[in-house]
């Protein structure tokens, strides 16, 4: 995983509430058996006229002029700025794999799904909840500004607008380590060997039937 | 000091190590593994130069890609003919192969949608904690089992410790009171739940479901609830266990036999919350109230009675649900105020993760026994959740009864839930389906989907539109419940 740093990107808005895995990277892209590629088909049923295929070469498609990352002013966005519930649905990692492939580092939003929101981190893509009222007034900022950026501190956990003003969020301590050093969490966790090891005799003594396997 | 909840217990019970940073490593027993999330876990697995820590916790089988027409079926891989989807499944067949992990191959009959085998095999049991790459592994919760969906770094990361790094969820606990009526079944109750509470409403929690109605559900019924706390957006659904639980398990393959049995009933009995447990959130429904549900729009929130009809987004709560109403209502082709039985079908999808078991099956050949799909209606599939329950099906005569009606009678796999397979909806299509998400594309690329229960979904198929099973001659869907 990357290392996170401290940097400033141009902001795109996705103006739309619940926004699904399936509209994130629709079911016919989930046959590649890679975890890279998937940039060109982020958002593809928003982001294209016609109905994508895996394998598929995008660049003579039709694009949807109306789709913001279609638009000339928010190219080489690195930061998403979405709605409510951003990710919801299906537990395909490919929806991470696809905004980080297409350059996102950073989603903000007023809340994310669960199982996204793991899936995000393990990807090194940053996901930042700030209240209903500043994220109405971040993409009122986009809107009144062509090449709006925004400054990401995850050390001090802060968002700083162009003007200044310092948005503070919070992000839980191991995801935030893991992160700004660009860990690989099973290295971590087989530093726990023996812990794991211990309990899991113990918790064979205690139900065996949970280790059993058909006759 | 208050009680635990079931989902403290099991929490408790399979705490490895509390980090001081928040999270913790959690013991997994289980992982069920399919063709689409499993291939990259391997692969980081091979490149990091680890092995599986414990090959028996893990059961494979493909569901996703696999067609479901016998001619393709009776070649077996070979019969894919997407190349790509033929890749993914060979994948998995290799890395079960290479790390000897038992996988139930495309045509063994144990074969099926790895939701609908766990349970049959008896590989989900009461106080497990099971994972898979599938969001729909809320399903096994059913059981009394803290089971959750995963992503594919956590399959990997799971394969490679038998760990989850985790973090507690809040308790919440959404109780069902009073007797369901007549037709309606529990895949109304968990769209009526989901309506109540939004498709964000279990963000952060592990949902028990409780009370009376709950209670009075078979296994598969609980099934189909549990299955479908995702869409409330929880990752676990809970059940706790009772007799129903233990009456299910009772002789299936991988379930203890003898005196391992008789341990195994004694411990799985303290698998409920006890009766002072503080819940951070309850939410209470009557049964009486919830009648059989349709969904209407884009999202499993955006659903209503089948009396109801498709709200007029000027009614919203604020701007953004609104804003999602109009857009859903463009989508799918509808105009505010109209009647849900004034909505017209093109296809209708009996199957899925939801509703592909041998009750649910049972309960739409009720409704289509002597009658025929409408003229209208260009496609009407079942699609048996595994094997076993197609054949179980053909041996009780459902599959003639569906034939005989008109319906293609398929080969188990998740099918036209997700159309990750030949099985997809045209645009503009409107579908009558039993699978969980009616999001934009789900079932096919500009397809319309509604979510519905078994018996509504047969019902669809022959009238052309959305009917009330309650409406029907006796002897059919009013009484496919009690069977």
């Amino acid at each position: 995983m990357k290392k996170f740093t401290h940097f400033d990107g141009v902001v795109a808005p996705l103006d739309r509430a619940n926004v699904d895995t399936d509209l994130i990277i629709p079911k016919q892209f989930l046959k590649s058996i890679k975890r890279t590629g998937f940039g060109v088909n982020l958002f593809d049923e928003l982001r294209y006229l016609d109905e994508g295929q895996p394998g598929q070469d995008c660049s003579n498609r039709p694009l949807n002029p109306d789709f913001v990352l279609n638009q000339p002013r928010y190219k080489g966005a690195e930061v998403l700025l979405a709605r409510r519930n951003f990710g919801c649905g299906s537990s395909r990692e490919h929806a991470p794999w696809a905004l980080e492939d297409f350059g996102f580092r950073v989603v903000i939003a007023p809340s994310f799904a669960d199982i996204f929101y793991n899936n995000a981190f393990k990807n090194g893509i940053l996901l930042i909840t700030l209240s209903e009222e500043d994220v109405d007034q971040l993409f009122a900022g986009v809107e009144a500004s062509e090449g709006y950026r925004l400054e990401i501190d995850l050390e001090n956990q802060r968002v700083i607008t162009p003007d200044g003003k310092a948005l503070a969020f919070e992000v839980d301590a191991f995801r935030k380590h893991c992160l700004l050093n660009g860990l690989d969490d099973i290295g971590i966790t087989l530093q726990d060997e023996d812990a794991i090891r211990a309990f899991e005799q113990k918790h064979k003594q205690a139900r065996p039937w949970l280790f059993r396997q058909p006759a | 000091m208050s009680g635990q909840t079931l989902y403290d217990k099991l929490w408790n019970q399979h705490l490895v190590k509390q980090r001081d940073d928040g999270t913790a490593l959690i013991y997994i027993d289980r992982q069920l593994l399919h063709e689409v999330t499993s291939p990259q876990a391997f692969e980081g697995l091979r490149l990091a130069k680890r092995k599986p820590w414990r090959l028996d916790a893990n059961l494979a089988t493909p569901d996703h890609n696999v067609p479901t027409t016998l001619k393709e079926r009776a070649e077996g891989n070979i019969g894919i003919k997407d190349p790509v989807s033929l890749i993914q499944v060979q994948t998995l067949d290799d890395n079960c192969v290479e790390y000897g992990i038992e996988e139930f191959k495309i045509n063994d009959p144990r074969q099926g949608i790895v939701h609908v085998v766990g349970p049959e095999q008896g590989a989900t049991l009461p106080g497990m904690t099971v994972v898979c790459g599938d969001s729909h592994t809320a399903t096994h919760g059913a059981f009394g089992a803290l089971a959750h969906g995963i992503g594919t770094s956590e399959v990997e990361h799971v394969l490679a410790t038998q760990c989850l790094l985790a973090q507690k969820m809040k308790n919440m606990q959404v109780r069902v009171e009073g007797k369901l009526g007549l037709g309606v079944t529990a895949k109304d109750v968990v769209l009526a739940i989901i309506g109540e509470i939004g498709t964000a409403g279990g963000t952060g929690y592990a949902i028990e479901f409780a009370g009376s109605a709950i209670a009075s559900l078979s296994m598969e019924g609980r099934m189909t609830v549990c299955n479908m706390a995702i869409e409330a957006g929880a990752r676990v659904g809970l059940i706790a266990v009772d007799d129903t639980t233990i009456e299910y398990l009772a002789k299936r393959p991988f379930a203890p036999t003898a005196e391992q049995w008789e341990a195994a009933v004694a411990d799985w009995r303290a698998l409920v919350s006890d009766h002072d447990a503080a819940f951070d959130k309850v939410v209470t429904l009557k049964a009486e109230e919830i009648e059989p549900q349709v969904s209407w729009g884009t999202s499993p929130d955006m659903v209503t009675g089948i009396s109801g009809q498709v709200p007029d987004p000027k009614a919203a709560r604020d701007e953004t649900v609104q804003r999602s109403h109009t857009r859903a209502l463009e989508y799918m082709g509808l105009q505010a105020n109209q009647k849900i039985t004034d909505i017209k079908l093109d296809k209708v999808f009996i199957g899925s993760c939801t509703n592909s078991r041998i009750e649910d099956l049972r309960e739409a050949a009720k409704v289509a026994r002597g009658n025929k799909v409408a003229d209208s209606i260009k496609l009407a599939m079942v699609v048996p959740g595994s094997g076993l329950v197609k054949r179980q099906a053909e041996a009780e005569g459902l599959d003639k009864i569906f034939i005989e009606a008109g319906f293609e009678w398929r080969e188990p796999g998740c099918s036209m839930c997700l159309a990750m397979n030949a099985d997809k909806l045209g645009a503009g299509e409107h579908c009558a389906s039993t699978s969980n998400r009616n999001f934009e594309g789900r079932q096919g690329y500009g397809g319309r989907t509604h979510l519905v229960s078994p018996a509504m979904a047969a019902a669809a198929a022959i009238a052309g539109h959305f009917v009330d099973v309650r409406s029907l001659p006796a002897n059919d869907a009013t009484h496919a419940q009690e069977a």
